[in-house]
């Protein structure tokens, strides 16, 4: 159990509403759902889902924390956004879908290997060296993600994929050395370090 | 050209409905003078539409004879039919309304013979059925209708038709040169009861009642009920003629959403419950009906009702609010999709027809009112003081069941009496 984990715990202690209501981002939303279910029928990706919206609103209800924060359902979202033009009650549950996704992730209960998170953090990771996305590593690192055999299949499969956008110049293979960049890379870094801070003190505050 | 005698002691009501029509009855039986305004060519309102009523089950022919009784007999009322008030002003005790009066094209010399409408052939969309079946040209909107004299159609006018109505009239009641008119009278107080309208179905994009033949409305699923509506009382399938036994009602269909009618409209629970003895009486055993509701609202009394349905082993309810309709193409029987919130299961359903149990929504728009008047998020009057003499009746005050209207039209009445006793204390 990660310490931000045991703390939220022990802070919220039977009532896993009020941590998401305080912690999630629009999770003060989700008292408001009236359980009708027209946002898990309207979900293109439904039928994918372990847990629709409106399931993971009624288990967050009822107290369900590792359930609803181990859950992958909320990592198979596409922001494609019907739920929310649908919600009779106006939910913002896209919102709240990314807003557990990400509560999940920084208490460490995010599911190993999903890819959706995995793909988020190579992203970020990537985003972070050079302030700019590099996109023949972000890809390389999608590929090579489950290691080295299977990164080499991958690739492969891609192989036209990518002398195509190399042709048309989307992506240049130069990028593998260092790859362009902004032009204060260091102060980014500074900026994010302390956004990070200022919301860490901010979720440790929160009761 | 109409006539109208009021002063300011005369209580204007604003829609001849079961709610006008009670306001109405109830001010002119106390010796008050009253002028009543109605849109459509006759009284009554929705409620003449309705096969039955909830929860007793009986008919509203019935209420609705002793009130058109009590109208002919009570020389205090006026009843100005296909007339429509335009304009309103003055102040507490001293109002001017302007009304503008469609021409009938047939006099007071009818005698509801129906002559005319044998002698014509054109036929339209009869609105009366929600444009299910046909009427003439020239026609009574419905058997029973107040006052019992039949309609020329405008679109008929100049043409062969018109001229063959004309005709075949005995006693010279058809007059083909009729104007349109506008005639204002005074009024001390106004009980606006301009009621409501189903909500347009078409708005409600996922349940694809504008592509899907099969998909009907619960207004007009009240006239397929009806022994004497446009399918004999059958329950038959638009798409095919076919007899539908395997029937869904989806409620909340435009009600309490938030992209539609924010309120709940009340009615809607105890309508579908009611519609589904419709189906019991019609095929027995051999009837399935199948209720997705979000949460069923029968209250008090209404709870007994609700728990009989509720044994009725033909009768299913699925706790879902159905996220869209699809339709197979072989046999176009609608198919339901959602999520149910039992156990979250994943449903496709086919019936052979879809109900929708689409909500009230205020006949007149917000923008469109002819007074001013203090109207709510929904659409509905408020009881502000602001409105001074005028008094919302029935279901332009809230979405009401008939019961509760009439209720609420008599408190409507005493307060626009209330007014009128003022100004005759005032006037000596």
């Amino acid at each position: 159990m990660s310490d931000l984990n045991s703390a939220m715990t022990e802070r919220y202690h039977n009532s896993f509403l009020r941590e998401v209501e305080a912690n999630v981002e629009e999770g003060e939303w989700v008292k408001m759902c009236m359980q009708c279910g027209v946002c898990a029928g309207s979900c293109p990706l439904g039928n994918a889902w372990e847990h629709t919206p409106q399931k993971l609103f009624m288990m967050i209800r009822a107290g369900k924390r590792e359930a609803v924060l181990s859950s992958d359902s909320m990592w198979m979202c596409t922001s494609c956004y019907n739920c929310i033009a649908r919600c009779p009650r106006g939910l913002p549950i896209t919102h709240i879908m990314h807003g557990l996704a990400h509560y999940a992730k920084r208490l460490g209960l995010a599911p190993k290997n999903q890819p959706t998170a995995q793909f988020s953090q190579i992203f970020w990771d990537n985003l972070m060296k050079k302030g700019r996305v590099n996109e023949l590593k972000l890809g390389l690192s999608v590929y090579f993600k489950d290691g080295f055999g299977q990164g080499i299949k991958n690739a492969l499969a891609n192989k036209q994929l990518g002398q195509n956008m190399m042709k048309a110049k989307r992506m240049n293979a130069m990028e593998f050395f260092g790859g362009h960049s902004i032009k204060d890379t260091s102060g980014l870094q500074k900026m994010i370090k302390k956004a990070q801070e200022i919301e860490d003190a901010k979720i440790q505050g929160n009761s | 050209m109409t006539e109208v005698i009021a002063t300011n002691q005369t209580i204007l009501v604003v829609g001849g409905g079961i709610s006008g029509l009670t306001a109405a009855l109830e001010a002119a039986e106390t010796g008050k003078q009253v002028v009543l305004v109605e849109k459509r060519p006759y009284v009554g309102g929705r409620v003449t539409q309705l096969y039955k009523y909830f929860p007793k089950l009986c008919f509203p022919a019935c209420g609705l004879e002793i009130n058109q009784r009590r109208a002919k007999m009570n020389p205090n009322l006026t009843i100005l039919t296909m007339a429509e008030v335009t304009d309103i002003q003055g102040d507490v005790g001293n109002y001017t309304a302007s009304v503008k009066i469609s021409p009938r094209y047939v006099n007071d010399n009818c005698t509801g013979c129906g002559d005319c409408a044998r002698a014509v052939s054109a036929e339209f969309d009869d609105e009366f059925n929600y444009g299910l079946g046909k009427r003439k040209g020239a026609y009574l909107p419905h058997r029973m209708a107040h006052p019992q004299r039949y309609v020329i159609d405008p679109a008929i006018l100049g043409t062969e038709e018109a001229a063959k109505a004309k005709a075949a009239c005995k006693v010279n009641a058809v007059d083909l040169e009729m104007q349109e008119e506008t005639v204002s009278f005074k009024a001390g107080a106004v009980v606006w009861a301009t009621g409501w309208q189903p909500y347009d179905a078409n708005k409600i994009q996922p349940y694809g009642y504008d592509r899907f033949q099969n998909v009907v409305t619960n207004v007009e699923f009240e006239r397929m009920a009806d022994p004497n509506g446009p399918t004999g009382g059958k329950i038959l399938r638009p798409s095919d003629g076919e007899v539908a036994k395997n029937i869904a009602f989806i409620q909340c269909a435009g009600s309490r959403d938030k992209n539609h009618l924010l309120h709940c409209s009340r009615i809607c629970c105890m309508a579908t419950l009611k519609q589904t003895h419709y189906v019991q009486e019609a095929l027995g055993d051999e009837g399935k009906s199948t209720i997705y509701y979000i949460d069923i609202r029968a209250i008090d009394r209404f709870e007994d009702f609700y728990q009989a349905v509720r044994e009725n082993p033909n009768v299913s309810f699925i706790k879902s609010k159905v996220a869209s309709i699809t339709q197979n193409r072989e046999n176009s029987n609608p198919v339901l999709n959602g999520v149910d919130t039992e156990g979250y299961h994943r449903y496709a359903n086919e019936h052979d027809l879809v109900v929708l149990a689409v909500g009230m929504q205020p006949s007149v728009d917000k923008a469109s009112f002819p007074v001013d008047i203090v109207i709510n998020e929904e659409g509905f009057i408020e009881p502000a003081t602001e409105n001074g003499g005028i008094f919302a009746a029935g279901c332009s005050s809230d979405a009401l069941d008939v019961n509760r209207a009439v209720q609420q039209a008599t408190g409507a009445a005493l307060r626009a009496i209330q007014v009128v006793n003022r100004v005759a204390g005032t006037e000596g």
